[in-house]
């Protein structure tokens, strides 16, 4: 198995793992750890670490239809205020655009059980947002820390 | 590590699942084997008792979405008991406590089929 790389560079930190679900808990304790390490409390951290195994699972399932030797790239970017993490694969890209918040209680009624995860991302988070290049494909997950 | 366990009992006619640890899209099909089984096995009166679940991500409450129906055409339903604050707020942010008999405690979700109650 490849090890992870994980370093850390000025203002973020950067995990990349191969895209295998088994690989999700080390990706929640590598985002948790810098949020904590940022400033947020417990139900921040738990916040931020289920956005982020949302956006790879997502990753996991439609950008690489479950093939286990691509690379997602969970890369950390901070400032004074804002933590930001950027999930970046190179799988099959998709129109932001077709991307609308679910209504849920259609959802509830019909036993839905897709997208739920883009819901708990937009509900967890301060900010998503997708961006698509022809180089790949990134989901900005942002939370501003709270002031004390 | 990814961590997650099911342990299924029986209580009064009552089939029990105890989950530990995490739910999330590597262990998802553990619980989906779990519900099948006792479908399978025309066992509908389930209660789901989250005292050890310390994580869930939506590839697990996706899970509960997929069985509901099915258990409760039959009559049954899937009750859930023992959550923590934390595993209830991501059932919350979905509306899921609008869908689902959630009890305090494994005893008040066993004694709501007893008394044939849903």
């Amino acid at each position: 198995m490849t090890q992870p790389q994980s370093n850390k560079s000025p203002g973020g930190a950067t995990l990349t793992i191969k895209s295998r679900t088994e690989r999700l808990s080390e990706v929640r304790e590598f985002v948790s750890a810098a949020a904590r390490e940022f400033g947020f409390d417990e139900e921040a951290v738990n916040k931020i670490a289920l956005a982020v195994d949302e956006a790879c699972t997502n990753v996991i399932k439609h950008s690489y239809k479950y093939a286990t030797d691509k690379d997602i790239r969970i890369r950390i970017v901070t400032n004074a205020v804002t933590f930001e993490v950027r999930i970046q694969d190179q799988g099959l890209s998709f129109d932001p655009e077709t991307i609308k918040k679910p209504d849920m209680k259609e959802y509830l009624a019909h036993y839905r059980r897709g997208g739920l995860g883009m819901y708990l991302m937009r509900s967890l988070m301060d900010d998503v947002e997708y961006i698509v290049s022809p180089e790949m494909n990134e989901v900005r997950l942002m939370k501003r820390l709270q002031p004390k | 590590m990814s961590d997650f366990k099911i342990a299924t009992r029986e209580t009064n006619a009552v089939n029990i699942l105890d989950l530990k640890g995490y739910l999330d899209a590597h262990t998802a099909a553990e619980l989906e084997a779990a519900f099948q089984k006792l479908i399978d096995q025309k066992r509908f009166n389930i209660v789901v008792n989250c005292k050890d679940l310390t994580y869930i991500s939506s590839a697990g409450l996706g899970v509960f979405m997929a069985y509901i129906e099915d258990v409760r055409n039959h009559s049954g339903d899937i009750k859930l008991s023992n959550m923590s604050q934390k595993i209830y707020n991501v059932f919350d942010l979905l509306g899921f406590p609008l869908l689902y008999d959630i009890a305090k405690d494994e005893q008040e979700a066993v004694s709501k089929f007893t008394a044939g109650k849903k």
